[in-house]
C-alpha cells in the first residue's frame, strides 16, 4: 500500500518492496525464453522510474524525457560503434554524464517556466534532438539506425550473448541500485521537500527552500537516470534507432506511467510490466489495432483508477482490511450505520 | 530601539492602478504592530514587497538594517523573515507534522539532504511536535491537513511560520475566515508568541486588533494614511471618517 514518505514515515523495506526483485530472479530462472524482452521491460522500468521522480514527486510534467533516454542510447551506440569504447561499465558512466549535462543545460531554462509553457519546452527539446539525430546520418545512421555496435564483456567476464542472459541480468542489477539510491533519496528530507515543491511552490518558497535549485537538482539525476536507462538499451539490443527519441517514447513512457501509478515508486514497475506485455501479447493476436487495446486499458484506467493500477491495489487492500475488522468485531455493523 | 524591519518609498504599480505609494514603514524589535486599511488598500500588496513574493517598482526593504530589496524569498527567510498566508498555504495532502517540520528543516540546514531519511531526522521532529504541542496541535500531528477544521488549518499556517524561528513575523489576517468562538483561540496563540519577535499583523477584526497591537498604520489606498498608539489612532477623526466609520465612533 502506498505509504507516504515523511518526517513521520518509518523508512525501512517491507517485505512487499521484496516482492518484484524475487519475482525478477525467479522470471530469469522460469522463463529463459523470454530474457531479451524481459531485459526491455527492466529498462523501461528503470526509464519510468525516472519519470516518476520528477513528474510523480516534484511535479514536473513533461513531454520531452525521451531526449535522455536517446541521449543516453546514442552516445553509447556510437561510443562503441565510432570510437571503438566497449566496456559497458564505461558506456553507462558516459551516457549518465551526457545526458545528465543535457538535463542541467535544458533544466535551467525549462525550470525557470511553469505550465504549458514548460511542457511545450520539453517537447521541442525532445523534437530538437530527435531532427539532430536523423540529419548527423555519419554519426547517428539516420533513419537506418546505428548497427555495428559491439558490447565488450562485463567487466571482462561476462559476454553477452543471445539469449539475453547476460543483459537480464546485468540491467537486473542496475536497476535495483538505482532503486535502492532512489528510495534513499524519496524518503530523505531532499524527497520530501519535492513532494512540498509539487504540493505548494508558494509555500516552499515562504519556508525558505531554495526551489529553482532543488528542481534543477532532481531533474538532472532523473536524466542520468534516464540516459543510463538508454545505454541499457543499447547494450541490450546492440543496436540504435530513431525511435528512442521524439514525441512518441515519451508520450509512450508517460502513459506507462500513469497506468502503474504516478508519484509511488513501484508504479514505474507495474506499468512498463503491464504495458510492454499487452503491446506483445495484442501485437500477435491484432496487429493491425493492437493500439486500440493499449487506449481501452488507458481510458478504463484514467476513469476508474486515478492511482494507476497499484491505486486499485490500494481500495482493494482497505476494504479487505475494513471487512477484516468488522468480522473481528463480531460482524456487528459500526454503531453509526444504524 | 533598533528597527527590524524598514520600507522606504516602497511602491507598487501595475500599469496605471497603483497599489502602493511611497510606502515608509517601521517595524521596531520586539513590538506587535498592526497594518489596518479597508479593502484594497494594498496590505496584502505590501506583504508580498516585504517577502518577496512581488517584486517593487521602486523603493527600498530592509531588514535589521540590510538592504534585502533585491534578494529572493529564501535569503529573506533565512534572515529571519516568517510569514503566514491570509489564504490557507498549506501542504494540504501532507500530515500536519510534515507541514512544519518541512520549515524546521529548512532552517536547521536539513532541507537538502539526500540520503538519511526524514524519520531518522529525530531533532527536526522533536521540534515540530513541541511546536505543534504549543498550538493544541499535538494529537493531530499525523492528521493529513485536509482533515483538520479550518480553524486548526489557520494555526498551521502560524505553526510554520514559527519554526522558521523568526525576528520578524508577518501575519497576514491570521483570523481570516474563522468564527469567532475559534478566533479568540488563535488570539491567544499569538499573545503567547515569544516577545523577541518583532509581530507585523494585517486584521480586519477590530476586537483582535486594539487587544494586541502596541502600534498601528493606518493604509487607505496604497498610502500610509497615518501611525501611532492603538489609543491615538482610535482617537484620530481622519481614521474614524475613512476607515472606522460609526462603529467606533
Amino acid at each position: 500500500m502506498k505509504r507516504p514518505a515523511g518526517y513521520g514515515a518509518d523508512p525501512g523495506v517491507r517485505w512487499t518492496e521484496w516482492l518484484p526483485w524475487i519475482a525478477a530472479l525467479a522470471v530469469f530462472f522460469v522463463l529463459p525464453e523470454y530474457l531479451l524482452f524481459g531485459a526491455r521491460i527492466l529498462t523501461y522500468i528503470l526509464f519510468a522510474l525516472s519519470l516518476d521522480l520528477i513528474l510523480g514527486y516534484a511535479g514536473i510534467v513533461t513531454l520531452g524525457h525521451s531526449a535522455f533516454f536517446g541521449l543516453g542510447a546514442y552516445t553509447a551506440g556510437i561510443l562503441a560503434a565510432k570510437l571503438r569504447l566497449h566496456d559497458p561499465l564505461l558506456l553507462l558512466v558516459a551516457a549518465a554524464v551526457a545526458a545528465g549535462a543535457l538535463g542541467l543545460v535544458t533544466g535551467a531554462v525549462i525550470l525557470r517556466t511553469r505550465g504549458l509553457t514548460q511542457l511545450m519546452l520539453t517537447l521541442a527539446i525532445a523534437a530538437v534532438c530527435l531532427e539532430i539525430a536523423n540529419k548527423a546520418t555519419p554519426v547517428t545512421g539516420g533513419a537506418d539506425g546505428l548497427s555495428g555496435v559491439t558490447i565488450a564483456p562485463i567487466v571482462g567476464l561476462f559476454r553477452f550473448d543471445l539469449f539475453g542472459k547476460t543483459a537480464y541480468l546485468w540491467c537486473l542489477v542496475i536497476l535495483f541500485a538505482v532503486w535502492w539510491l532512489m528510495r534513499h533519496l524519496i524518503y530523505s528530507p531532499f524527497g520530501v521537500g519535492l513532494t512540498g515543491i509539487r504540493e505548494n511552490t508558494v509555500r516552499m518558497h515562504a519556508i525558505g527552500a531554495p526551489v529553482y535549485r532543488r528542481l534543477l537538482t532532481v531533474y538532472t539525476l532523473a536524466a542520468i537516470i534516464a540516459g543510463i536507462a538508454g545505454a541499457l538499451l543499447t547494450q541490450t539490443n546492440q543496436f540504435v534507432g530513431l525511435n528512442v527519441l521524439g514525441f512518441e517514447p515519451s508520450g509512450e513512457l508517460l502513459v506507462m506511467l500513469i497506468l502503474g501509478g504516478v508519484g509511488r515508486l513501484y508504479g514505474a514497475f507495474v506499468g512498463p510490466l503491464v504495458y510492454l506485455i499487452a503491446q506483445d501479447v495484442l501485437a500477435k493476436q491484432f496487429p493491425q489495432y493492437w493500439y486500440l487495446g493499449i487506449g481501452l486499458i488507458l481510458v478504463l484506467v484514467v476513469l476508474f483508477a486515478r492511482g494507476g493500477l497499484l491505486g486499485i491495489v490500494d481500495t482493494l487492500v482497505v476494504r479487505a482490511s475494513g471487512a477484516a475488522r468488522r468480522s473481528a468485531a463480531g460482524d456487528k455493523p459500526p454503531p453509526y450505520a444504524a | 530601539m533598533t528597527v527590524a524591519l524598514e520600507t522606504r518609498g516602497l511602491c507598487k504599480s501595475f500599469g496605471a492602478l497603483t497599489v502602493a505609494d511611497r510606502v515608509d514603514f517601521r517595524l521596531e524589535a520586539g513590538v506587535r504592530h498592526a497594518l489596518i486599511g479597508p479593502n484594497g488598500a494594498g496590505k496584502t500588496t505590501l506583504v508580498n514587497m516585504i517577502t518577496g513574493l512581488l517584486a517593487p517598482s521602486a523603493g527600498q526593504v530592509l531588514l535589521g538594517g540590510e538592504d534585502v530589496t533585491r534578494l529572493p524569498q529564501s535569503a529573506r527567510v533565512k534572515r529571519g523573515l516568517g510569514r503566514t498566508f491570509q489564504i490557507n498555504t498549506l501542504f494540504r495532502e501532507m500530515t500536519v507534522l510534515d507541514n512544519v517540520a518541512l520549515g524546521v528543516a529548512e532552517r536547521d540546514g536539513a532541507g537538502g539532504r539526500m540520503w538519511r531519511s526524514a524519520g531518522s531526522h529525530g531533532r527536526v521532529r522533536a521540534e515540530a511536535l513541541e511546536l505543534l504541542a504549543t498550538f493544541g496541535l499535538q494529537d493531530d500531528a499525523g492528521r493529513r491537513v485536509l482533515d483538520l477544521p479550518y480553524g486548526k488549518q489557520r494555526l498551521v499556517e502560524i505553526a510554520i511560520a514559527l519554526g522558521l524561528e523568526p525576528k520578524v513575523l508577518l501575519l497576514d489576517e491570521p483570523a481570516a475566515g474563522v468564527p469567532s468562538l475559534e478566533s479568540h483561540r488563535i488570539l491567544k496563540c499569538l499573545e503567547q508568541l515569544p516577545a523577541s519577535i518583532a509581530i507585523l499583523i494585517i486584521e480586519h477584526d477590530m476586537d483582535l486588533v486594539f487587544r494586541f497591537a502596541q502600534r498601528i498604520t493606518v493604509l487607505v489606498q496604497g498610502e500610509v494614511l497615518c501611525e501611532g498608539a492603538p489609543a491615538a489612532i482610535a482617537d484620530d477623526p481622519r481614521v474614524r471618517r475613512v476607515y472606522l466609520g460609526e462603529r467606533h465612533g
